[in-house]
């Protein structure tokens, strides 16, 4: 185990500097003089040949672009910083960082638990009266919903409440400080709306994971002892049958992370994700690096989590 | 008929040759399937007829009849400019299917090339290609996409090879592992004893054989392709304003009229839905059909099974 771990953490160096490199070079690939661009759309105000060095300059763009990474990681590494941001005041990009991720973390944390709460029961139901009128039912929500786009589900959500009985979610926010009750209520109608995505794949993961269980000796023996199908189900089935479930949660991270840019612009949440649709359309283009590179570390390092968290839930994993 | 000669019918199956029974099959055995064939062809259908079917094929603007209701001549009312909005989504239909269908040929090719050289070759290609797949499955789909389609502008053949190259790589791993247990095979190794060259040993054993799972990667992907690129088009980073893409339709007119005109929000979301489910019946129906075991717990969102190291 700890030699698997040491072996995981090492593979993992490649990993990120590939990331980095990634992430550092996608924004360099624009044709043209960026700072040109920049200072056409006029937002910088200034365009005079020394706003425009200062630009270049702190951006990087004066240097070869494997010396502006070498100065980018070594930074980050170093110092512990991203770089200036290109907006106004050209405060640090960790900074701005940091205050936006609380929100996307609630929402994240929200859509996750929304979604296991909704895939879990219905799950295991579907699994237990296989091919009942429930069963059937659940399984075919669970692919609609898969194949319904969650800013359209978010735009309905907006609309027809409001037209019906003249309710409308929050769109303001409101500090957990200040107002608890309805910090937690900006939150609820957002992560519904993840969380029920996410949960037609969990749904029919534990469905087809609890069917497999179901058919195993142990829970034959299991009833044949005459326990109680309560007892059978949660006790012998389904802790066996969660395992992959974890698994599939921990995948399920890219397209949270994906579905939060869109639900955080919709419902006007100051997180993350809205911050990066905030940069890409100033062009702030090391805000954008700093956003990416964030949540690609934050999604590597979270798989790792789950390979080790699979290995201590199921003994029958052993690494080598 | 020649049931007891012939249990598993695969005297039958020869004779009807692979494409008749696989319908055979998709008829008798899947249901769903055979709805999301019904499904994709209605929408195919309309695609390429688009310019008979419209009421409105040149989308004709009149602000006098600007964001009327559904009504008998226009069926889903007008939109802010007053054009009939049957015939936006009509086209829209034919702009999400044809980059449905071309991103995800893009992705099948990149898919093949980088999984299928990862996996033939092996060694220390392998290992650098795999860490770059890793590092690239690690950056969310759609911030990469939402990054390099700002860079690059909006564009109908950019969305094309975008969305092709991120879901292609990801997609790659598949092919991989496809190839790599073809090589474990006799008929393989026989070939490489006999001296069979590189380029033929591929074209003849490699790439016949790892096409089941490369027909399978097309029809479970192209559902997610065609959503991803209507969440990318709804936030602005996708096809171009000028056309009516059904995200595109969503963004604006759906979002900014939402409270006076609501059907402009709906139909195009409706529409999508029911050609993303269709997709995703069918790509469930061809790899259920084409190879069991690749069968996952959570159906087409279930990333294949990660190899344990």
């Amino acid at each position: 185990m700890r030699t698997y771990v040491i072996r995981r953490l090492l593979l993992f160096i490649p990993t990120l500097l590939i990331l980095s490199l990634l992430v550092f070079f996608t924004v360099r690939l624009l044709p043209g003089d960026l700072v040109d661009i920049l200072t056409a759309e006029t937002q910088f105000g200034v365009s005079s040949e020394e706003e425009k060095e200062r630009l270049r300059a702190m951006m990087g763009l004066d240097v070869p672009a494997h010396v502006a990474y070498v100065r980018w990681v070594s930074g980050i590494l170093l110092h512990g910083t991203l770089g200036p941001s290109l907006q106004r005041g050209n405060a640090p990009v960790e900074g701005k960082i940091l205050s936006r991720v609380p929100v996307t973390l609630e929402l994240g944390a929200a859509a996750l638990i929304i979604g296991l709460v909704i895939a879990l029961p219905v799950g295991i139901y579907s699994a237990v009266r296989q091919d009942s009128a429930g069963d059937f039912a659940g399984r075919s929500v669970a692919i609609i919903g898969l194949a319904t786009p969650n800013f359209w589900l978010g735009l309905m959500v907006l609309i027809f409440p409001g037209n019906w009985w003249g309710w409308a979610p929050p769109l303001r926010l409101y500090p957990f400080s200040e107002d608890p009750l309805a910090h937690i209520g900006m939150f609820v109608v957002p992560g519904l709306i993840l969380g029920t995505f996410l949960s037609a794949a969990t749904m029919r993961m534990t469905r087809t994971m609890m069917l497999e269980v179901l058919r195993q000796d142990y829970v034959r023996t299991a009833w044949a002892k005459g326990l109680r199908e309560r007892l059978v189900v949660v006790r012998h089935a389904l802790k066996n049958a969660l395992i992959p479930v974890v698994t599939l949660i921990g995948l399920q991270l890219p397209i949270l992370v994906g579905g939060s840019v869109i639900i955080e612009t919709l419902f006007n949440l100051p997180g993350l994700g809205s911050q990066l649709i905030q940069a890409l359309s100033n062009r702030d283009y090391p805000m954008v690096s700093g956003i990416n590179l964030f949540f690609a570390t934050f999604i590597l390092f979270n798989n790792l989590l789950i390979d080790l968290l699979y290995a201590t839930l199921d003994p029958r994993i052993r690494y080598q | 008929m020649s049931n007891v000669a012939d249990p598993l019918g695969a005297e039958q199956r020869r004779r009807r040759g692979p494409l008749a029974d696989f319908s055979y099959r998709l008829v008798r055995e899947k249901p769903l399937g055979l709805l999301g064939a019904v499904i994709i062809a209605v929408f195919v259908l309309v695609s390429v007829f688009a310019d008979t079917l419209a009421p409105d094929p040149e989308q004709r603007q009149d602000v006098s009849k600007s964001m009327q209701p559904p009504s008998a001549e226009h069926l889903l009312g007008t939109d802010h400019t007053g054009r009939d909005f049957l015939s936006r989504n009509i086209y829209g239909a034919r702009l999400s299917l044809l980059v449905g269908f071309a991103a995800t040929a893009v992705a099948v090719l990149v898919a093949t090339v980088v999984g299928g050289l990862s996996g033939f070759v092996g060694g220390r290609i392998d290992l650098l290609l795999q860490r770059i797949v890793d590092a690239w499955l690690a950056f969310p789909g759609l911030l990469l996409l939402m990054t390099v389609m700002s860079i690059l502008g909006t564009g109908t053949l950019q969305v094309i090879v975008v969305l092709g190259l991120v879901f292609g790589i990801g997609s790659s791993r598949v092919v991989r592992g496809a190839v790599i247990a073809v090589k474990e095979n006799a008929y393989f190794q026989a070939a490489q004893a006999v001296g069979s060259r590189t380029w033929h040993t591929v074209l003849r054993h490699v790439l016949p054989n790892v096409m089941p799972p490369i027909i399978i990667i097309f029809s479970i992907t192209i559902g997610s392709v065609i959503i991803t690129e209507a969440s990318l088009s709804f936030l602005g980073f996708g096809l171009p304003l000028s056309v009516p893409s059904w995200g595109g339709l969503l963004s604006r007119e759906g979002r900014r009229y939402m409270q006076v005109a609501p059907w402009l929000a709906m139909w195009p979301g409706i529409f999508l839905t029911v050609v993303v489910y269709g997709f995703n019946m069918f790509g469930d129906a061809v790899r259920d059909l084409l190879d069991p075991r690749l069968r996952g717990g959570a159906g087409r969102f279930s990333a294949p099974r990660r190899k344990r190291s």
